[in-house]
């Protein structure tokens, strides 16, 4: 046998080790100011000014409410089941950040002669990969909820359970739309694509606000967020959990938010496409810069769309348990399943 | 029977489309949420400023001197009788030769204290007083850790001495006058 197949490519595993390392620095950072952004954000619509104390226009604040976790008392009921207990957390973190691997930050940038691509995986079935991990994502929830042994924890990680699986439904369905008409299931490829014509969202306007409502349910965001209904369920799934475990759910919140941010300006506005219907290699500059301005664009699609998550968050009450259920069920899925119909007459009218 | 035009039937009619998939009602509530991103806050940062008091506002007591530094105080109980929370007590003395600097009249209070847990500031002790004694300012009781310290003696409520501290004397006697006549305004 060739002993050339077995030789590895060090060089590759140090970058992806790198970039690996530096996107999930990114996330937590952005998790980290955007727990203080919905806390300013809360402060403007209701006419306040939120935390400005803590340093210069309040930005220690995020440290200083880290810090405070940290030193909180760690209290695992007896009652508990232990190694459950604290795995809930920990899958909740992890799932969270497992997706950040297929979404294509930047186009290819070119260090020391090397190509790199600003993509952790182009796993041909990205998309499968969104979704999985996105249900995975539950089981952090129902785990820690269960573990607890409350009452009203299990209540909440049921709601959450049950909220989540109905809406990936029509999540799924809108995205079958998407990927019709994409023909890949590569992120990559898609952003690609788009790169080239047009933005997702100018063709399939329905099936992104489906995607975006999913999105929220999917995030257990208001008004979706039934599974922590503090003035039924106390806490919800996190009623027992103290200092950083708390500190683990609320996070992974946050990084959720962030990578379904990403997501959605990946499938549906371009990804790091800077501007629409215009072809930005006119400007002549070079692959380095184009990966860069390409990802800071990519970043203020994803900063846009967390200002959404939180501007809805603070306008919109939440639903009680049986809107939530129709809306899912008998509105949503239906109107995937005609916006999937819809698309396909179309896609087939065009081909004939 | 219908008294007022006031009561509003409850609808109870069957949600309409445009109502069954909220949307219409959510874009108008975000309309709504984010023009006020853009409106003066109300906040204020209270250590940096604070709320200008209402001119009628009653604090924490102070005892007045005149402008030799006497206490006004003579110990009559006129201000205890007319508390309603019994928050006023205090021991007369009587002035003893060579202490007319200190006490304007013959009799004194050797002991005043006024319980700020007790006392409601309904004003009443600055109304009956006699003597031109009492008042009430425009701050309140600070927070403590102790229901001890929220009893206020005299090294509390007398103000400072016109000789030994003049700035802080003249301060106070300012306060004194300008709620003097704010009152006289309100009976005028």
């Amino acid at each position: 046998m060739d002993i050339t197949l077995l030789a590895v490519d060090w060089a590759l595993v140090l970058e992806k080790f790198i970039f690996i390392a530096f996107i999930i620095t990114v996330s937590l950072v952005v998790a980290l100011y955007m727990t203080f952004g919905e806390r300013k954000v809360a402060a403007w619509i209701q006419d306040r000014l939120g935390p400005n104390r803590a340093g210069p226009f309040g930005i220690l604040q995020p440290l200083a409410d880290g810090v405070k976790m940290f030193f909180k008392e760690e209290i695992i009921p007896t009652s508990s089941n232990k190694i459950l207990f604290i795995l809930g957390p920990s899958l909740a973190m992890i799932t969270a950040m497992l997706t950040s691997a297929v979404i294509p930050w930047g186009d290819k940038a070119e260090l020391f002669g090397r190509t790199i691509s600003l993509q952790i995986a182009d796993v041909n079935i990205g998309i499968l990969y969104v979704f999985g991990i996105l249900s995975l994502g539950v089981y952090g929830i129902m785990i820690g909820a269960w573990a607890s042994n409350n009452k009203f924890s299990l209540m909440g990680g049921l709601r959450a359970a049950s909220q989540i699986i109905s809406y990936e439904l029509a999540m799924g369905i809108s995205l079958i739309a998407l990927i019709m008409i994409t023909g890949t299931l590569s992120l990559g490829e898609m952003v690609h694509q788009q790169k080239e014509g047009w933005w997702n969202f100018f063709v399939q306007p329905l099936g992104f606000f489906i995607f975006l409502i999913c999105a929220f349910a999917e995030c257990n965001r208001t008004p979706f967020d039934l599974a922590e209904a503090e003035n039924e369920l106390i806490g919800g799934y996190h009623s027992e959990y103290s200092s950083l475990k708390l500190g683990f759910y609320l996070f992974a919140e946050y990084i959720n938010m962030f990578i379904s941010s990403a997501v959605m300006a990946t499938l549906y506005f371009g990804g790091y496409d800077i501007i629409p219907f215009y072809d930005e290699s006119v400007w002549g500059l070079s692959a380095n810069i184009m990966a860069l301005l390409g990802a800071a664009a990519l970043f203020f699609k994803i900063l846009v769309f967390i200002f959404i998550f939180m501007w809805v968050r603070w306008t919109v009450p939440r639903f009680r348990y049986d809107q939530l259920m129709n809306l899912g069920w008998k509105g949503l899925i239906p109107l995937a399943l005609f916006n999937m119909l819809v698309t396909a007459a179309v896609i087939l009218f065009l081909k004939k | 029977m219908q008294l007022t035009n006031k009561a509003k039937l409850v609808d109870r009619k069957p949600m309409s489309i445009a109502e069954k998939i909220y949307l219409p009602a959510i874009f108008k509530g975000m309309g709504i949420t984010f023009s006020h991103i853009f409106k003066k806050k109300v906040t204020i940062q209270y250590p940096e400023q604070t709320r200008s008091f209402s001119p009628v506002f009653r604090g924490l007591h102070i005892l007045n001197r005149d402008e030799e530094g006497r206490e006004n105080c003579t110990a009559c109980g006129l201000c205890a009788v007319a508390c309603p929370a019994e928050a006023i007590t205090m021991d007369a003395a009587e002035r003893l030769p060579g202490e007319e600097h200190l006490y304007r009249e013959e009799k004194y209070a050797a002991k005043y204290e006024i319980n700020m847990l007790r006392c409601i500031f309904c004003g009443l002790c600055e109304e009956a007083c006699p003597k031109d004694a009492i008042y009430l300012t425009e701050t309140f009781a600070p927070a403590n850790y102790s229901r001890q310290s929220f009893i206020y003696g005299k090294d509390n409520l007398v103000i400072p001495h016109p000789t030994e501290n003049p700035e802080a004397f003249t301060k106070a006697k300012g306060l004194i006058d300008e709620r003097k006549a704010k009152a006289n305004q309100q009976t005028a």
